[in-house]
């Protein structure tokens, strides 16, 4: 369940800048997420001819067909799903592996993040989150997630 | 059905050494098991006419015709989705042989994946393609890099609704170590470990994954052969028949990074596969003698205890403690003692452990075994005398 070898192993540390959060991997058809990310928007795609909004993003709408996409900004409003820290080995890229975690938006679509500014024993499955924006080592950004505030 | 002269049969099997450094060359691992299982067979490699992999397997088949001395292949294909695709070799299989393109067909897979390269850890030089990898773009920047992480992320939620614990999951790991420690082929042979011993493992993924909870890397390389049953009674070996073998993937899912559809509760693709077998071969899981079930993390038995029609939703933890998946339980789970502790050669080593069951020449032989289930998620074989 793993892509191709890659190089000797055998050494469990990490290696490269040890806190900078790694550069997303950016595609033609899904460079628009992450440009959008830079300029601080957080979006989706979404068919332009039947409105549904898909991620991870695909180069046609597997309803309709169309390949007449646009983008959505979304609200930024959802919870936690699932949590994990990867302990061993450590994160690369990071000071200190951060949470990764599975959001659901209010919107319906579900993505892999980080939640942010919220201990351990305080994370509760369903809590709400809110996005927020983090920088990547090249000058990108990502979106991550922290509590929502009670409103 | 097709016609019992014209079913397919697993004739031959063969496999290298399980270790952490072979110290030779993934291609080189590749030919000796695939000879071994040829002279298992009792079949001149030089007949092999048709041959898989998977898709990340670094052996051409080019290669693989030079060391063996193959004349003529008339089909081959490569399997995409890492080692949910172990089952899935024998689906082609199947139909290779019954449908009268291949006559001896081989199947291999061979990996230095400890000493070579770490299948376990972050790949720094990789890019999202098709090889199974298009999902890291979404994972990567957010440090779940490794398959221990992904597969944590997609259980979460079933763990935490049925409200699995740590021992729940250790007992898998208990229970494969205790079958591996008889079994003389078995990196872990000769060491079980107890259920203090897998809590005091180190995390690898918090709130989780213990590394008893995963498995091994390892280096080494298993072949088969197939041929139907019309061809069989010439060979050495009592043939193992492929009685049903089903393959399914489902829309928007994905394979370790399933985070994107479906209640991530159930384990629907499982399901199908399940529903198929019944279908095709009027045998279901449940009701073979022995389970043979891809365990790359503990976890994972557990959600395919379930898709495949074991027990329940929710009750696969209690079906482990209840004992039903001991030696002389009802469903004895992987008497090789599964990748976690036979070895990991990216499932394959599960399924020449399920002909052995049937053959009745296995390390820890379950008594009078009929039929055998092999399963890795996205496909499901039935195999039997």
């Amino acid at each position: 369940m793993r892509p191709a070898p890659r190089g000797t192993g055998g050494d469990e540390k990490p290696v490269g800048d040890m806190n900078m959060r790694p550069d997303p991997i950016q595609r033609i058809d899904t460079a628009f997420f992450w440009e959008a990310c830079e300029r601080g928007e957080f979006v989706a795609q979404k068919c332009e001819k039947c409105d549904v909004l898909w991620h991870p993003p695909r180069p046609i709408c597997p309803t309709c067909h169309s390949n007449e996409k646009t983008t959505q900004k979304l609200s930024g409003k959802g919870k936690l799903l699932s949590w994990v820290r990867q302990v061993t080995p450590a994160a690369f890229g990071f000071s200190e592996s951060p949470i990764a975690a599975l959001i659901e938006l209010e919107e319906g679509i579900r993505l892999v993040s980080n939640l942010e500014g919220v201990a351990v024993e305080d994370i509760v499955i369903g809590m709400a989150v809110m996005v927020d924006f983090a920088q990547t080592s090249g000058g990108k950004a990502v979106p991550i997630f922290r509590a929502a505030e009670a409103s | 059905m097709v016609d019992s002269s014209r079913q397919a049969a697993i004739v031959g099997i063969g496999q290298t050494e399980f270790s952490k450094n072979s110290g030779r060359s993934e291609q080189q691992l590749a030919a000796e098991a695939i000879l071994l299982a040829c002279q298992d067979a009792g079949i001149d490699p030089s007949d092999i006419d048709g041959m898989t992999t998977f898709s990340l397997d670094n052996s051409d088949e080019v290669d693989v015709m030079r060391s063996l001395g193959c004349k003529e292949i008339n089909y081959t294909t490569r399997l995409p989705q890492g080692g949910a695709s172990s089952v899935a070799t024998i689906v082609h299989a199947k139909n290779a042989v019954e449908s009268g393109m291949c006559d001896v067909f081989v199947i291999w897979r061979a990996m230095n994946e400890r000493s070579q390269y770490r299948f376990g850890q972050p790949a720094m030089t990789i890019s999202p393609d098709a090889h199974s990898s298009t999902f890291l773009e979404w994972c990567f920047p957010f440090g779940a890099q490794t398959p221990a992480a992904w597969e944590a992320l997609s259980c979460g939620p079933y763990l935490d609704k049925y409200g699995v614990t740590s021992e729940d999951l250790g007992r898998i790991a208990v229970l494969m170590r205790k079958h591996a420690a008889t079994n003389p082929d078995a990196w872990f042979f000769e060491k079980p470990i107890t259920l203090e011993d897998h809590q005091a493992s180190r995390w690898i993924i918090e709130p989780w994954l213990h590394l008893l909870d995963c498995c091994q890397e390892s280096d080494g390389g298993v072949a088969l052969v197939i041929t139907r049953m019309d061809k069989a009674a010439d060979l050495k070996q009592k043939p193992v028949r492929i009685l049903g073998a089903e393959y399914s993937f489902l829309f928007n899912h994905e394979i370790i990074s399933d985070f994107y559809e479906g209640d991530l509760i159930h384990s629907d693709i499982s399901e199908r596969v399940a529903e198929k077998l019944v279908a095709s071969s009027g045998i279901a899981p449940k009701d073979t003698d022995v389970a043979m079930i891809y365990d790359n993390f503990t976890p994972q038995i557990l959600r395919q205890l379930e898709g495949f029609g074991y027990c329940g939703i929710g009750e696969a933890k209690d079906f482990i403690k209840d004992g039903h998946m001991e030696l002389d339980g009802k469903s004895p789970l992987s008497p090789n003692g599964g990748l976690m502790g036979e070895g990991y050669i990216h499932g394959m080593n599960n399924i020449t452990e399920g002909v052995r069951q049937v053959r009745g020449t296995a390390a820890n032989q379950v008594k009078d075994v009929e039929t055998v289930f092999l399963a890795s998620g996205v496909a499901g074989a039935i195999i039997g005398k």
